[in-house]
């Protein structure tokens, strides 16, 4: 059974059960994906389903060779474990419909990039007092460490820096939409990256 | 983007000053029911909901309604008004005759 599969983050709307309660919703588009390659125990030395998704990519030679049997230029390629990987074929689409209302999954994208950030926002810090004689102190981190006992500031201290733009996989989002004519999903609550970004979604056990 | 919110396309025409009645699916138990709503449209947000007022035995009870909520069965528009401002909020206080003056 295959596990996972990528798309992407249209945007967000709000949808209104037939219960009448609201809430925010992403659209995803899924695919198109294929399956590229199959490893097994046997062979391979664990089971898995390597997934190819979107079209249209310049290929090398090698890259083109592997996906000879599948016949498609495929820009990403990516791997899902299973338990039954012979079951799927090679070249085999895999469609919306792997998902159904009700199903937990977890999402994996980019995070938009924030760029150098400060404490206050990156870490959450609290930043200073406004009043009482204070200036230029509302957003700084305070003290970072002791005096000439360390002598040094500890390693992973927490810091302004680079915030955003890496990996982050959110778990236990549900579906709350399919549609197979589309390959839209619809999934409550937000997703990683922006729109138009790649997710990558895997069923959870 | 597309769309498979599942959301109305009938959505009425409602503006600030209208009175209103409003049609809502009540579901209680097992018992399913419409009951109404009428009062004075006071805030619009377009496209996403509706603001109706009303003072039901002197308490002033405001709802909001989604446009695209599901239990909207539907909205009759009794009465149309010509008002200067896109939110009503000065009315709040006012008596039923003070706000008869501010409906033309």
């Amino acid at each position: 059974m295959i596990r996972g599969v990528m798309g992407r983050k249209l945007g967000m709307g709000t949808f209104f059960a037939p219960s009448g309660r609201c809430f925010g919703v992403t659209q995803v588009r899924v695919g198109p994906c294929y399956v590229t390659q199959i490893k097994t125990k046997h062979r391979d030395g664990y089971n898995a389903l390597q997934i190819g998704f979107e079209e249209g990519k310049k290929l090398s030679q090698p890259e083109m060779g592997h996906l000879k049997h599948v016949g498609k230029r495929l820009k990403v390629l990516c791997e899902f474990r299973c338990d039954d990987p012979e079951e799927a074929e090679l070249g085999q689409e895999i469609l919306v419909d792997m998902f159904k209302p009700g199903d937990k999954i977890s999402v994996k994208g980019v995070s938009k990039g924030k760029g150098f950030a400060g404490g206050v926002k990156r870490y959450h810090f609290r930043g200073g007092p406004k009043t009482h004689g204070q200036s230029d102190r509302q957003r700084a981190p305070g003290s970072i460490g002791g005096t000439t006992y360390p002598g040094k500031v500890f390693k992973g201290k927490k810091m302004a820096g680079h915030m955003g733009s890496r990996e982050v996989t959110i778990g236990g989002t549900e579906v709350v939409g399919v549609d197979p004519e589309k390959n839209l999903l619809l999934l409550k609550g937000g997703v990683p990256g922006a729109p138009g970004s790649m997710v990558i979604l895997r069923k959870e056990k | 983007m597309e769309q498979i919110l599942g959301g109305k396309t009938d959505i009425p025409d409602v503006h600030p000053g209208d009175t209103v009645k409003v049609n809502l699916k009540v579901k209680e138990g097992n018992r399913e029911y419409t009951q109404s709503f009428q009062g004075l449209v006071i805030k619009l947000r377009k496209g996403k909901s509706f603001t109706v007022r009303r003072v039901a035995y002197g308490v002033g009870v405001e709802r909001t309604f989604p446009f695209h909520s599901p239990l909207i069965q539907g909205v009759e528009v009794l009465k149309r008004a010509k008002v200067r401002r896109a939110k009503l909020y000065y009315l709040r206080g006012l008596s039923e005759k003070k706000i008869k003056k501010h409906l033309k």
